[in-house]
């Protein structure tokens, strides 16, 4: 029997998450849930769900407490009262962690953003068994007897051998009649997916950018994540030349070359064709970078984008990352891939600080493909 | 309660051994009811304050998420909890070693003894146990017929003005009612108020015009008090928004409920170091001098420090309730007290003082019988017991951004720790008018003692109580740097004003 504070426990957690949807903005632009992972789960900070009341700012207000030390002596260890580390001006807040499964973040991440479903592509091409309990059989468990096709069963050999009376009708199942529900294997349809992510480290990239694009990454994982059974994702770097890394990596090397755009989308476009079949894998291309590139490159760019990638694609992203540097001149990256005319697989967004990460999500994951 | 376990047997024997013990000790308690509970369930009961029941809030089940992370994370355990009621209820938890069951025992007939006796839970409702469950049906059926999310936000509103509540209000007994008729007419009241007897010649002497005209002024100042709603400033706010807010019935039955319950639970925080310190220290008499066996003493040993640690910046009840406690006991057996004990001043003579007069234990009994946290302090903290228990204050300084050791100085903290019990170091709010500028709109008055309100939360606060009283509300309070401030809550917008600025 469940106890009844469960009862009031669910409900503070409806609350609580309905505090973290409505904060998720804040959440997506400081980053604060990258490090807080785990396997399923994610941690999430919550200020304390309280209620107001008229009380004393802590702060000014002392108190009595016992053992050594002298006049001007800090208390050493926990602060009275409030939590450690933060002694500002407003008594230390009282952290709430929530872990809140992936899958329920991108749900409410889908609900904030207004996020369509995707409809993964070849739907049916790989396919997994799934056990679901829809078939009925003649011998099983009693816990799962079917008490009305039982009773049916019964009726009908009463009826048919003539002991039915329907003055009386006493119906008596006997072991010929039990019927059980069971389990029927179905082929489900498992859509599998890869995330390339592809970044410039050339010496223009900064920590700032890398920041944003972290970010960022991290709300893509988490919303194709809950789309897909399954997801691969690779990462390339490139400054003026291309290659394949890790994750870690990927966030963190630096390079000082110049840059060649067209030498990451060359390497993906190779991935492609030895790993990952567009028959059987739904691909997602997510590039950024600060929008600096070669004009001659830029050629070599759209016509490997229109001729090789964005056929097998479901999807290629580009987000410009950059503050405020040359943003929007005509050979920016980004004003390039406009002359492709791609509306349904193409998206462009630029963010500039952690604040566009949300509108940037909204439209890159907006497509629904 | 139906999923409890009934005792069993050898705990049956701890329990009437250590009983027998209480009572021939001279503890007095009503019946006290084990029951034995896992972890899970004694998180329930411990969110819920005590109660198997409570009505349905997701505060319970936040306090539920924290004890229960806690305790999976090995921070806290439970040792012992026990409720005010008649039968005492009090809970054991099931993975317990014996020992430790029968050290919660003993503390809690100490408690049980505590809750009969002492004087400020004489007003308390011993029954209470039905009465919470009555208040979950109550609240449950509201629930089911207004919405829950509606009967919710509303008691959201009640539980933010809970602290608002007179811990004296219980044990008034009010007047019956103003007198009705007046005796004189005001006019003529007015002419000869204040005017002293005196024959024709002196009365000009006597009764000089500015007196008389002061006079006049005072009397008129009475009467437009006399006017004033309510007459004298209310410190019960939540029956004084009871009374007068218009409210729906369910609405006020909720009010009704919140500050019923506060109020119970009042007492238990006016001597919350009194009745540590009381039932700690008949657990250790009862442990040391005739329980634990030879085996237990480790176990014991351990469990009862972990009880009495200190740690810099808290003030741990029990501690500082049993060593008081003990040193009273100490200093009535030894008639260290009275003027001729005070006017010593060699502190040898002081330390050998004993007149073998044997009082402690009587006096220890008189103690918890009258006594609440701040007399118990004010009476009986002394220098010499400050210093050794090593007692200091504390405050926050600005520019270190740290808590520092303050003075060691025994006015200083005496002061400290009897400011921060009153009131239960909360905010006296009063309602001063309930008709502000004859508007009826609700002017709050904190009575400001030195120390600022959390402006944040008393901005909350003020929607809160203005939800309830639906007309403007205004809360008077004095800020640091700035001076006397009038904040206001129309139901829209927050207002504030200057009333008087601080002097520099």
């Amino acid at each position: 029997m469940p106890l009844p504070i469960e009862q009031d426990n669910a409900r503070f957690k409806q609350i609580v998450r309905g505090k973290i949807r409505r904060n998720l903005r804040k959440y997506m632009s400081n980053g604060e849930l990258i490090g807080r992972q785990g396997k399923d789960l994610v941690s999430i900070p919550v200020p304390q769900v309280d209620l107001p009341r008229f009380t004393f700012g802590n702060v000014g207000r002392g108190g009595v407490a016992q053992g050594p030390g002298q006049p001007g002596d800090p208390l050493s260890q926990a602060d009275p009262g409030d939590s450690a580390g933060q002694a500002g001006d407003q008594p230390g807040q009282h952290i709430l962690e929530v872990d809140v499964s992936l899958d329920e973040l991108a749900q409410m991440l889908a609900e904030e953003l207004e996020l369509p479903r995707i409809e993964p592509k070849g739907l049916d091409n790989i396919e997994s068994e799934k056990a679901r309990y829809t078939d009925i059989r003649r011998v099983g468990p009693d816990s799962l007897r079917h008490f009305k096709r039982t009773y049916r069963e019964a009726l009908k050999r009463q009826v048919i051998s003539g002991i039915y009376n329907p003055e009386r009708p006493v119906i008596i199942p006997v072991r010929e009649d039990m019927r059980y529900r069971s389990f029927q294997r179905k082929p489900a349809p498992e859509a599998n997916a890869v995330i390339i992510y592809m970044m410039d480290v050339s010496g223009s990239m900064g920590d700032y950018e890398k920041r944003l694009v972290r970010l960022t990454a991290f709300w893509i994982d988490t919303w194709l994540k809950a789309n897909y059974r399954k997801i691969e994702r690779r990462y390339i770097v490139h400054d003026a030349r291309a290659g394949e890394v890790d994750e870690h990596a990927f966030y963190h090397l630096r390079q000082s070359g110049g840059t060649m755009i067209s030498s990451a989308l060359q390497l993906c476009r190779q991935l492609i064709q030895h790993n990952f079949d567009p028959q059987d894998w739904n691909i997602y291309l997510f590039q950024f970078s600060d929008g600096e590139n070669w004009d001659t490159d830029n050629v070599t760019c759209l016509e490997l984008l229109s001729e090789h990638l964005l056929p097998v694609a479901n999807l290629y992203c580009y987000g410009q990352v950059n503050e405020y540097r040359h943003s929007n001149y005509e050979g920016a990256f980004i004003n390039q891939l406009a002359r492709l005319d791609e509306p349904a697989k193409l998206v462009t967004a630029r963010i500039p600080n952690p604040d566009a990460i949300f509108d940037a999500l909204k439209l890159f994951l907006g497509k629904g493909r | 309660m139906n999923q409890s376990v009934a005792l069993p047997a050898h705990l049956q024997d701890i329990q009437q051994k250590v009983e027998g013990y209480a009572r021939d000790l001279g503890l007095d308690f009503p019946e006290v009811r084990f029951i034995m509970l896992d972890f899970s369930q004694i998180n329930q009961v411990a969110a819920y304050d005590g109660f198997p029941r409570r009505y349905p809030h997701w505060r319970f089940g936040m306090e539920y998420e924290r004890l229960r992370k806690s305790y999976a994370w090995g921070l806290h355990r439970i040792y012992e909890m026990v409720i005010n009621t008649d039968p005492c209820y009090a809970y054991l938890l099931a993975s317990n070693l014996d020992v430790d069951q029968k050290l919660v025992m003993a503390h809690v007939y100490g408690h049980a003894d505590f809750f009969k006796n002492n004087l400020w839970f004489a007003h308390t409702n011993r029954q209470m146990l039905d009465e919470m469950a009555n208040h979950a049906t109550r609240i449950s059926r509201y629930m089911d017929k207004y919405g829950y999310e509606e009967v919710e936000a509303f008691i959201d509103r009640c539980l933010s003005l809970e602290n608002l509540i007179d811990i004296h209000q219980p044990s008034i007994r009010r007047l019956a009612a103003r007198p009705q008729e007046r005796q004189e007419d005001a006019h003529v009241a007015d002419a000869n108020s204040g005017r002293l007897r005196a024959s024709g010649y002196m009365d000009s002497f006597i009764n000089p015009p500015e007196y008389l005209a002061e006079m006049r002024q005072r009397a008129a100042a009475e009467r437009q008090r006399e006017k004033q709603f309510p007459v004298e400033p209310q410190k019960d706010v939540l029956l004084f928004l009871l009374e007068y807010a218009p409210l729906e019935p369910w609405q006020q039955d909720i009010v009704a409920i919140v500050r019923e319950e506060a109020l119970y639970f009042a007492p238990q925080r006016q001597t919350k170091i009194m009745n540590e310190g009381w039932a700690s220290f008949w657990h250790s008499t009862i442990m040391t001098r005739h329980a634990l066996s030879p085996d237990e003493l480790i176990d014991y040993a351990d469990h009862h420090s972990g009880t009495l640690a200190t740690s810099p910046g808290r003030l741990n009840p029990y501690k500082l309730g049993i060593e008081l406690l003990r040193d009273v006991e100490d200093r009535w057996n030894r008639g260290a007290f009275g003027p001729e004990y005070e006017a010593c001043t060699s502190q040898a003579e002081r330390a050998r003082w004993d007149r073998k007069l044997g009082l402690g234990r009587e006096k220890i009994f008189e103690v918890r019988r009258i006594y609440n946290d701040i007399g118990f302090i004010d009476e009986f903290l002394t220098r010499d017991f400050a210093e050794a228990q090593q007692l200091f204050s504390y405050r926050y300084n600005r520019r270190a951004r740290r808590y520092e050791v303050e003075s060691r100085d025994f006015d200083d903290i005496k002061r400290q720790l009897l400011t921060s019990l009153t009131n239960f170091g909360e905010p006296a709010i009063l309602v001063q008018d309930a008709n502000f500028q004859n508007r009826g709109e609700l002017y709050l008055r904190h009575v400001w003692e030195e120390v600022d309100l959390r402006l944040d939360y008393a901005q909350d606060t003020l929607e809160n109580v203005q939800a309830l009283w639906q007309r403007p509300v205004h809360l008077e309070t004095h800020i640091t740097d700035r001076g006397l401030m009038q904040f206001s809550y129309d139901g829209k917008e927050h207002s504030q004003k200057l009333l008087v600025p601080q002097k520099v």
